[in-house]
């Protein structure tokens, strides 16, 4: 079915069904047809755009949907539970009157949801304090707070390469196989606003992923003693495509809820966005949309962005919230729509890096493709350290120029390179093997992470240090003894 | 709007922001509507007999089929006058932060604020007086619309007489008439306020050729690929290399009168950052807060979508405005491909035809229309005003194949392609010299070699040379590395590598290095090119290459930009002397050695 055929059936009006008004809308019986996950009946009138819809089938079993088009006579639904047994003459469908709304409430920590916000944890549902439009609406930009407190996350390469501060959105772009949910667990685990004992509340929000990830997740929560304040969302791998497209909606709801109502400090962790924008190019392919790139539909980044706008701080409220989506890049391609659109909405990116996984590197990220936009007013002397933008600049600079010279290496061999070439190549080994590495616990303080920048950079020749100031060199280059002694360990 | 009563039509069928409405009587094409009982803004895009299709700039979430349709008899349009200044707009003009005093943090739908403010007296002084003969763009008076800027009330485009009445100086709101013209039809009212729809461009007299450079500060930007008032540019780039900060480094610095930033479906965090980063900034021409030169217009990603389309031509229109008054004016676009996405959306809900990659057919034609209304002109009045339109284009994996680059490249002027390695080398301005151009250099040439040197042009393509073949060498160089080359090769590489971080890199968070006057960038580069040619000297009585690259005079042209401040130039002399003389010292050697 495609708009066209919905558009020619305009006109064509057959008797009203209308089954009866209840308290919650109307309800009509009977559809004229159902192709994959759309349902499309006519005979209907004063249906709103964007209304929820309770479609109870045969054996009284409950699905609901979305209106995706309406006219004055015939509406087409998305079915988030999929349409599989729906039939033709006995489908009742009874129209909501109102947008897609769940109730919220502070009693949802700990809790376990489906997608629509629906308890699977065995649990009542909770009392809750009222009801949200899960699509929200977007804050104004003249009450958004800049966000620029630095969130410290104990992982070198992203508190002092790629510095998330509260209220950003910095997405995990990673591969199939690669250490992203470990990685988002180990955040989760450790990040702390610098000088305050707070810990974040945590909204989960799982889009198709598989079960023992879940489980992964909800073991390493329980773990750091954070449970009861974790709201989960689980769409999992076996679970209706559709209802992928309301999970992050639902968890964003409930956060802004918190956030900007309750005042608490909210991480968001939306795994895995693939699978969300899979289950949207399905849903597009079914109207009979122009697709845009790779079969996407062309509204994919207002939709995305829809999404990851949903983060930040307003000016005197005291919550906020930060948002970690997790990619996974289909076939590890950075241009590919997905990761594509995502770098152009979120507020840089976390980038994992398969070659420096396979030489067991954990967390293998690699900096060059990464970034952090709102970085520079996250760190600094009264945040951070004075030479903290300085001698990252410094690391990205020497590091990137490594990987020119690791080229070079490969074509005409490491003992040819010049003496210069060979520090950096020497440089970059140690940055890798001692700053980018780390445990899966260990948690380095911001302070030890630039310590240990700075002792990297030392082995390169103090010339070619032209990112830092003099003053700083003067103040934190490591005195050459030490630099010895260390070099001596080494080689040991 | 008491006009909007009229029902026109009625709503028959709805995708998203477009809506498709039978019954339509009496309204014309890409008129302003109201639809439903919230009373959203649409406006019609195809009228076929008694149907017609309206994309809806709101939300249209809950509207019902046969919701009402009233009409409003113009255009989509935009309010001129004194207070637009300082202020955040959505892209239907509608003032964000009245807004969030009226309904909270955030956004709903339906909601009704008046662009300016009705209430507001500003002080007006009259420049006319009665019995004068006024046409069309005639100063009438002047109102303070910040402490220091004028903002001139001119004669409306369709007005050509003798003023009757003209108010005596003192505090009049926008809505009071501060004059009476009697033309051929009879006496009229001017207002301070008037509309005008944003679809169409804003009359001038004749245009000008580009001769003035728009200074920016930004030494890649001024000495290699300049742009001109009234000039265009086009920014591309992958996400993270730069646009955003670029566009944010030139309405600080550049030496427009007014910036016009329209942020178009980019993030929201951005605008903020503007919001909180203007007021503290001062302007270096006037020593006032930015925000007193500068308009914001803000359609982030998550607003809704048909506004977006409808963002850029309400920033053209307002930058045209103050154009007219006989202002240069400075338009910065992040970014065109939002825009152009919208268009495609839009397009797409419509069933159109799609072209390349699913965008319609008319991007090309719409991209031209909007680029075209820069300009540098001469005004009805007379005078000479400038819209520079800088506008971002965001091409899908950073490739500039893509259409909206590519259209965009054939209406811009100034390209300044943006480059990945470049940004994550930490690299910025990220502005690749290979693939960037302008074609202003011919035109602005005059300006530099009367303002600063007549060897300008010539010591700016002496310094692309050397990066030119510095490129080519680099490939020879990522073969067989560095040290295979014969030395006066090497020296290219040197050079270009001096002219890459000492000149072209420019941080726009350093206190000194963010803002180069011309005066400075020119005297930067003649250092570095002045090393360059005694080196060249040096290098051809045999001293071995490695003796020049440890020179500390090196790491002083590396530091000059953070070292020199712009008022005190005086220091490059010294520079110069510190150049030679370590010069003369490894000559001296090589005639020792002889």
């Amino acid at each position: 079915m495609n708009i066209s055929s919905m558009n020619s059936s305009l006109t064509a009006g057959s008797s009203s069904r209308t089954a009866g008004i209840g308290v919650l809308g109307k309800e009509y019986i009977g559809v004229s047809k159902v192709s994959g996950p759309l349902l499309f009946i006519e005979g209907i009138s004063g249906i709103g755009f964007d209304e929820v819809v309770e479609i109870r089938m045969k054996n009284n079993q409950v699905r609901h949907g979305r209106v995706l088009i309406t006219s004055r006579t015939s509406a087409l639904i998305e079915v988030f539970e999929g349409t599989g047994g729906l039939t033709i003459s006995t489908t009742r469908v009874r129209f909501q009157g109102q947008p897609l709304k769940i109730p919220v409430s502070t009693d949802m920590l700990g809790r376990v949801f489906n997608g629509l916000g629906i308890p699977i944890d065995g649990g009542p549902p909770p009392i809750y304090q009222e009801k949200r439009d899960v699509n929200g609406a977007p804050i104004n930009p003249v009450v958004r707070d800049y966000p620029e407190d630095f969130i410290q996350t104990g992982i070198s390469t992203i508190d002092c390469m790629n510095t998330l501060v509260r209220g950003q959105k910095l997405p995990i772009f990673s591969g199939s196989g690669l250490p992203h949910n470990e990685l988002a667990a180990q955040i989760v685990r450790q990040a702390r606003v610098r000088g305050q004992s707070e810990k974040f509340v945590v909204v989960f929000a799982a889009m198709g992923v598989k079960n023992d990830v879940a489980q992964m997740f909800r073991q390493s929560f329980e773990e750091s003693g954070v449970l009861s304040r974790v709201v989960m969302f689980l769409n999992l791998a076996n679970d209706p495509s559709i209802e992928r497209l309301v999970t992050p909606r639902s968890a964003l709801t409930i956060a802004e809820y918190l956030a900007f109502e309750h005042g608490m400090h909210v991480l968001v962790i939306l795994t895995d966005m693939t699978n969300y924008c899979e289950a949207l190019r399905e849903i597009s392919t079914s109207k009979g949309e122009v697709p845009s790139r790779k079969g996407y539909p062309g509204y994919l980044y207002s939709d995305l962005a829809s999404i990851y706008e949903r983060a930040g701080r307003i000016i005197n409220c005291p919550g906020s919230i930060t948002q970690i989506p997790i990619l996974t890049m289909p076939n590890d391609d950075i241009t590919h729509p997905i990761p594509d659109l995502t770098g152009y909405i979120t507020e840089g990116q976390i980038v994992l890096d398969r070659e420096l996984a396979k030489r067991n590197i954990y967390p293998p990220i690699n900096v060059l493709p990464c970034l952090s936009r709102l970085m520079n007013d996250g760190i600094g002397a009264d945040k951070t350290r004075e030479d903290h933008a300085n001698i990252s600049n410094q690391l990205y600079a020497a590091y990137s120029y490594v990987k020119k010279v690791e080229t070079l290496a490969s074509i005409i061999g490491e003992s040819e390179l010049s003496e210069r070439d060979k520090k950096y190549l020497e440089f970059g080994k140690m940055f890798e093997e001692e700053f980018v590495r780390q445990g899966q616990n260990e948690n380095r303080s911001i302070n030890q992470t630039l310590d240990l920048a700075w002792k990297i950079a030392a082995k390169l020749p103090i010339e070619e240090l032209i990112r830092v100031s003099e003053a700083q060199i003067q103040k934190y280059y490591p005195k050459k003894t030490e630099q010895d002694e260390e070099e001596s360990c080494l080689t040991d | 709007m008491d006009k909007m009563s009229k029902i026109v039509g009625i709503v028959d069928w709805i995708n998203g922001p477009v809506v498709k409405a039978v019954d339509i009587h009496s309204v014309e094409m890409m008129e302003l509507v109201e639809i439903g009982d919230d009373r959203l803004i649409g406006e019609i895009i195809e009228l076929d007999q008694d149907r017609a299709t309206i994309q809806v700039y709101e939300s249209t979430t809950g509207l019902k089929p046969g919701s009402y349709i009233y009409g409003s008899g113009i255009p989509l349009s935009v309010e001129l006058g004194p207070g637009l200044i300082g202020n955040i707009y959505d892209g239907i003009q509608r003032p964000l932060k009245a807004i969030s005093e009226h309904s909270g943090n955030f956004i709903h739908k339906g909601v009704k604020v008046r662009p300016l403010d009705g209430q507001k007296k500003w002080p007006f002084s009259p420049a006319v007086s009665e019995g004068d003969q006024v046409g069309a763009g005639s100063i009438l008076g002047v109102v303070r619309e910040t402490p220091l800027f004028e903002h001139r009330i001119l004669t409306p485009v369709d007005i050509e007489g003798t003023v009757e009445f003209i108010q005596p100086e003192g505090e009049y709101s926008i809505d009071e008439p501060i004059a009476w013209i009697r033309t051929l039809q009879g006496s009229c009212p001017v207002r301070m306020v008037h509309r005008w729809p944003v679809r169409l461009a804003r009359p001038y007299l004749r245009r000008l050729m580009p001769e003035e450079p728009l200074i920016t500060g930004q030494r890649v930007i001024d000495t290699f690929f300049p742009i001109a008032k009234g000039g265009t540019a086009g920014i591309p780039g992958g996400f993270g290399t730069g646009k955003t900060i670029t566009q944010h480094q030139l309405s600080k610095w550049c030496d427009a009168d007014i910036i016009v930033y329209i942020g178009c479906g980019e993030r929201g965090n951005e605008m903020t950052g503007v919001l909180m980063d203007f007021p503290k900034l001062m302007d270096l021409k006037r020593g006032r807060p930015l925000m007193e030169r500068t308009i914001l217009i803000a359609n982030t990603s998550d607003m809704p979508l048909a506004a977006r389309e409808a963002s850029i031509y309400t920033g053209i229109t307002i930058a045209e405005y103050y154009r007219d008054m006989g202002y240069d004016v400075a338009l910065m676009a992040d970014s065109t491909s939002r825009w152009a996405e919208a268009l495609r959306e839009i397009s797409g809900r419509l069933e159109e035809m799609p072209a390349e990659e699913g965008f319609p057919a008319y991007l090309a034609t719409r991209l031209a229309k909007f680029y075209e209304r820069a300009g540098r002109v001469q005004t009805l009045g007379g005078r000479i005003g400038s819209v520079s339109a800088i506008c971002a284009v965001s091409p899908p994996g950073g490739d500039f194949s893509e259409p909206v680059t590519q259209h965009t490249k054939r209406f811009v002027r100034s390209f300044w392609g943006l480059n990945k390695e470049l940004a994550s080398a930490r690299y910025f301005p990220a502005i690749h010299y290979m693939e960037s151009y302008s074609e202003y250099l011919d035109f602005v040439q005059a300006w530099w070699t009367r303002h600063v040197d007549p060897n300008w042009k010539l010591l700016r393509d002496e310094a692309m040379q050397i990066l030119q073949q510095d490129y080519k060498l680099q490939r020879i160089v990522k073969l067989i590395g560095e040290d295979a080359l014969p030395d006066a090769q090497r020296l290219i590489l040197e050079g270009a590598r001096i002219l890459k971080n000492a000149f072209l890199q420019q941080s726009a968070f350093d206190e000194v290095d963010m803002y180069a006057v011309p005066k400075k960038q020119f005297l930067m580069l003649r250092a570095i090119m002045h090393f360059y040619h005694r080196a060249s000297e040096v290098i051809r009585a045999h001293i071995p290459i490695s003796r020049i690259m440890q020179l500390p005079v090196i790491n002083e042209l590396n530091r000059m930009k953070e070292k020199i401040p712009n008022g005190n130039t005086d220091q490059f002399d010294l520079l110069f002397q510190q150049i030679d003389q370590c010069m003369e010292e490894l000559e001296k050697e090589s005639m020792a050695i002889l």
